[in-house]
């Protein structure tokens, strides 16, 4: 008995886990809608895409895009109807516009500006160490090398 | 010079982060502003049988503002909304967003009713055309049917004096001219 229960608890959190599912007549239809709601954001609950959200108006936003691909339209379409109401922000991969350069670019100046700088340093040490020795100092490092011995 | 450079980064990071401490993540900017607002021919509130249509909005600096009985802060907003309707400077039109009549018109009845009519948008489509995502939300659309403003959530007394109420009038003042 108590072990039924202690099973009934540890099931507990995948009761949640059945969401609407939508089918398609066509195997294709259904692997691009999965991918689709993938990719948009919920606009209510900002960390969740359309897929993973239970808000109402990410189930609302999941329908049209049914909708929008279920009469034969495709992806472009459905990405266009979101962003025309919701703006750039329901994608979870911005686009490339003047406004995201330093999104898109920034990291890649980073790296290159980062590499440029150890680059100087290690020239720097290099210039640092003095590797030519004055003919006398090279007299006093044979000597010491004698008074070591072998 | 040694401490300098690393100080300015740090520096430049603090502010960085200052501002986008001060940024709200839910405020989305909405595409629609400078758009023509998007059409809708909906059942009012109070009628079913009447029809409210976008065309309604048109020849008039007017707001729309998106409620719903079920909305907290829609209760919050709305002795400014019927203060805006006494001081009769702008059409104020609602969108009743995803609710049921009964509680609609209870939450009017209640409350008092700020706008010229309210459709009815049962299903929440014309509000996803709307781009509505957190109700309340407020438009400001000018006489030519352009959206000029959005206010996403409540608005409070600060945003109706100092964004809304100037935009307003300047909106006012460009349909008078031309």
């Amino acid at each position: 008995m108590k072990y039924w229960f202690l099973t009934l608890l540890i099931l507990l959190p995948f009761a949640g886990t059945g969401m609407d599912v939508r089918r398609f007549d066509d195997a294709q239809k259904q692997q691009r809608y999965e991918h689709l709601i993938e990719e948009l954001r919920c606009l209510v609950c900002q960390n969740q895409s359309l897929a993973d959200s239970s808000a109402p108006l990410a189930q609302d936003l999941r329908n049209e895009v049914y909708h929008i691909i279920e009469s034969g339209n495709n992806d472009e379409e459905a990405i266009r109807f979101l962003v025309q109401r919701y703006g750039d922000f329901v994608l979870y991969r911005p686009p490339f516009r003047l406004s995201t350069t330093l999104l898109w670019l920034g990291p890649f100046a980073l790296l290159i500006a980062g590499v440029l700088w150890l680059w100087r340093l290690a020239r720097r040490r290099s210039a640092m160490n003095p590797v030519e020795l004055s003919a006398e100092e090279q007299q006093r490092l044979q000597q010491l090398k004698k008074e070591i011995g072998p | 010079m040694r401490y300098l450079v690393p100080l300015a980064i740090f520096i430049v990071l603090v502010i960085f982060l200052g501002v986008g401490l001060k940024m709200d993540p839910r405020e989305v900017p909405s595409p629609l502003i400078g758009k023509p607002a998007p059409r809708f021919s909906l059942p009012q509130v109070v009628d079913a049988d009447q029809a409210i249509s976008s065309e309604a909005l048109k020849g008039q600096v007017s707001l729309l503002n998106v409620w719903a009985s079920w909305c907290a802060s829609c209760r919050q907003e709305h002795p400014l909304l019927l203060d805006l309707a006494r001081r009769n400077v702008v059409a104020i039109y609602g969108l009743n967003y995803k609710d049921q009549r009964e509680d609609a018109l209870a939450w009017l009845a209640q409350f008092g009713n700020p706008y010229q009519t309210s459709a009815f948008d049962a299903d929440g489509k014309i509000g996803i055309d709307w781009g509505v995502y957190g109700v309340p939300e407020t438009f400001l659309i000018d006489r030519q049917g352009i959206i000029r403003y959005k206010q996403t959530g409540p608005l409070t007394e600060a945003i109706i004096q100092e964004k809304l109420l100037p935009l307003i009038e300047e909106l006012q003042k460009q349909g008078q001219a031309s």
